[in-house]
């Protein structure tokens, strides 16, 4: 797709730099020649607002360094001079806070776009792989990021997710330890993690560089699956794909402010606002919502290292993904039987991630006992995510790698332009 | 056909499931769930009511500051903008006679700096609301072994911080028979917690709620209210539970008007946005 280069430096100024470091060429091939499938519809539209996202909390994330203390015992009454006293301090915490949602709510977006479409299929797989470094990298900097206002919630967050190493055999201890700082979550872990804090996106920018990179290596997939042909399958990015993509991130930016104006606190949890206190423990230990599905899977194993292991191996499968889908066709548009079951992905995704936020032996059911199987009851939260954690991995390791082989599918478009071309006719 | 109809089906069902999410969290122990009130800085054009505040930071005053600290407010904070004191002739709130005068009628520890010796002087606005308890252990010594909680952020530190705060104060109850509270406890519907242990009764039919350390802290005319308001508990309870709410989040009306500016905005943002889409695309085809 990375063509001959059209860019022609018009000013003296322009050609001098041109033949010495070309980057306004780079930036014209990247953002304005550049050839995007003409018939991308608006879920092409989040890798844009993801990039708004990830400068949005660079931007107030270095803001609130300015006037954040990474101290056990400063940090807490930190944040509440930022939300009193620092000038619209409020306003940089919320979107710090309530961009971290909306950064995920993208990201996930974003995600089962490129598993509905195939986009993870030859020759993107090592655009997928950065992809889900970079979710990787988010989910580490997120939960660093809860850790800081060092609430209740802050402290056993942190608390529960280091002991999670502490499974591992014979070096768990060690490990966790040394990720502590110490023998115990405290002043040394609260340093460290603000400091990883602020380091990781800008990790995160420069996976991001590389993923736009390969993604410009080998183009964008688009809603057939099927690679343009010709100069009519493909629209030069500025306008077409700005606009949309400016329009999409403008509607993004209603809901950003809807949350930070209206409802900042409605994604977080009350506990935070109480100060750390390593002798109370919470009725209940929750992380943010992004983090529930995997949460629930972790719950879901009644053994501590075989739920560790869960827990990375649903990560792990997104890796994986490129080399477990068997499948000729890349778009789910043509791939009925497929569209059901990526459906039923989604379901138990979300299944899962309200048994995160649900205590495991709650009843599902309000009032209806059964009979205890194996532990607990059927009807428990602890046995739903249990049959949602099973079908999340048989849908990467069993029903994507069979049904490639078996399924039918329906007739794929020779070209982009045919079935774009037809739909402005009917 | 089937397929398309099954798929349709699971769309369904995945919506209606990312929709639960929002679903309340429950926890082992119980409560009685808070009566809803109106409060005026409810809803996206939702401000303090200023007397209201006002009344609620006597309540606050003369009731639950007996016990019950305020550290990350200082005296200058009531007569901020949006604050219960607040007078647009004093835009700095460090100017405010009547904030001057409430910081006045408390001492603070200081250091003279003649000798280097621990003194005391008056406060002045730019001090913080004085603690009633010297320490925590202080504070647990004087309380049948109950810490009183910080009320600076109180109302954001509950689910539904304001009605909660509301109901508790005012929903004291009798402990019902075959229910056993230890002395110096006081049954409170509202207030989380597991009685079974407590509880002679039927075990399916554990009463709801737990005991708490504070007894119960306002009757009907407890306070006097400046303005003429008549002082029932409800009142009391409803106007510190407003007042609390300020202290938590000071900045509400501004954040309030600020959405609304900002949501103006990128809905003609969006217009225009929406528009320059349509000429753009308009000769071609997607």
């Amino acid at each position: 797709m990375s063509g001959h280069s059209t860019y022609t430096p018009k000013t003296g100024l322009t050609r001098w730099l041109d033949s010495r470091l070309p980057i306004l060429r780079l930036a014209h091939d990247s953002f304005v020649d550049y050839p995007t499938p003409r018939n991308l519809n608006y879920f092409w539209t989040f890798g844009g607002i993801l990039s708004l996202c990830l400068g949005v909390q660079i931007i107030t994330g270095i803001v609130l360094a300015m006037n954040y203390t990474a101290n056990a015992a400063l940090a807490f009454n930190s944040v509440e001079h930022i939300m009193r006293d620092v000038n619209y301090g409020w306003l940089i915490r919320y979107a710090h806070a309530n961009g971290a949602s909306m950064f995920f709510i993208a990201v996930y977006v974003h995600m089962l776009r490129g598993l509905y479409y195939g986009s993870y299929k030859a020759p993107r797989e090592v655009l997928w792989l950065l992809g889900c470094v970079i979710y990787l990298l988010m989910m580490a900097t997120g939960f660093l990021g809860y850790v800081l206002p060092w609430g209740q919630m802050s402290f056993w967050g942190a608390t529960v997710i280091t002991n999670l190493f502490s499974a591992l055999p014979l070096v768990g201890p060690s490990i966790t330890t040394w990720l502590w700082g110490g023998f115990a979550v405290d002043n040394p872990t609260l340093n460290r993690f603000f400091s990883l804090h602020y380091l990781l996106p800008f990790v995160i920018a420069g996976v991001v560089v590389l993923h736009v990179w390969a993604l410009h290596v080998v183009g964008q997939n688009n809603p057939t699956g099927v690679e343009p042909k010709s100069k009519a399958d493909v629209l030069p990015f500025t306008p077409y794909a700005t606009v949309k993509d400016g329009f999409a991130m403008s509607l993004f930016m209603i809901m950003f402010a809807v949350f930070v104006f209206y409802l900042p606190n409605s994604l977080g949890h009350a506990d935070n606002y109480i100060p750390a206190n390593p002798i109370v423990t919470p009725a209940h230990i929750v992380p943010e919502w992004y983090f529930l599905p995997f949460y629930a899977i972790l719950r879901a194993v009644p053994d501590k290292l075989m739920g560790v292991l869960a827990m990375f191996g649903a990560i792990a499968c997104f890796f994986a993904l490129p080399w477990l889908d068997t499948s000729k066709v890349r778009s789910m548009r043509y791939r009925p039987t497929a569209r059901l079951y990526f459906w039923l992905f989604v379901l138990s995704a979300c299944v899962l991630g309200l048994c995160g936020a649900r205590l495991p032996d709650d009843q599902v059911i309000p009032g209806l006992k059964t009979f205890t199987l194996i532990d607990s009851d059927p009807n428990s939260f602890v046995w739903l995510s249990r049959i949602a954690a099973l079908y999340y991995f048989a849908y990467f390791l069993l029903i994507t790698p069979i049904l490639g082989l078996v399924e039918k599918t329906s007739p794929v478009p020779e070209t982009i332009a045919s079935p774009a071309l037809n739909a402005k006719k009917a | 056909m089937t397929l398309k109809l099954l798929s349709k089906a699971a769309v369904l069902a995945a919506f209606a499931g990312l929709l639960s999410f929002g679903g309340a969290v429950m926890a082992a122990t119980t409560e009685a769930e808070a009566p809803k009130t109106q409060f005026s800085f409810e809803g996206p054009f939702g401000k303090f009511d200023q007397a209201q505040l006002q009344r609620g930071y006597k309540v606050y005053r003369e009731v639950c500051s007996a016990c019950h600290s305020m550290s990350l407010v200082a005296f200058r904070n009531l007569g901020d903008k949006g604050g219960p004191f607040y007078d647009p002739k004093y835009p700095n709130s460090n100017d405010n006679p009547v904030v001057k005068a409430i910081a006045a009628d408390y001492m603070v520890d200081d250091i003279d700096t003649e000798t280097g010796d621990p003194s005391k002087r008056p406060a002045v606005t730019a001090d913080y609301l004085v603690a009633p308890f010297k320490n925590e252990y202080a504070a647990r010594a004087s309380n049948g072994g109950a810490l009183p909680p910080d009320m600076s952020v109180l109302a954001k530190a509950r689910e539904r911080g304001p009605d909660y705060i509301r109901a508790i104060v005012n929903g004291y109850k009798a402990a019902p028979a075959g229910l056993t509270v230890a002395p110096g406890k006081y049954y409170n519907p509202y207030f989380p917690g597991d009685m079974s242990s407590s509880w002679k009764g039927d075990p399916n039919d554990v009463p709801e709620g737990g005991v708490i350390g504070m007894p119960p802290p306002l009757r009907d005319g407890s306070v006097t209210f400046d303005d003429g308001t008549k002082s029932t508990l409800d009142q009391q309870a409803t106007d510190v539970a407003a007042f609390l709410m300020w202290a938590a989040e000071p900045k509400l009306n501004e954040r309030h008007q600020l959405g609304a500016a900002v949501l103006i905005y990128l809905l003609l943002l969006s217009t225009l946005l929406w528009f320059s889409y349509k000429t753009v695309w308009k000769h071609e085809s997607h």
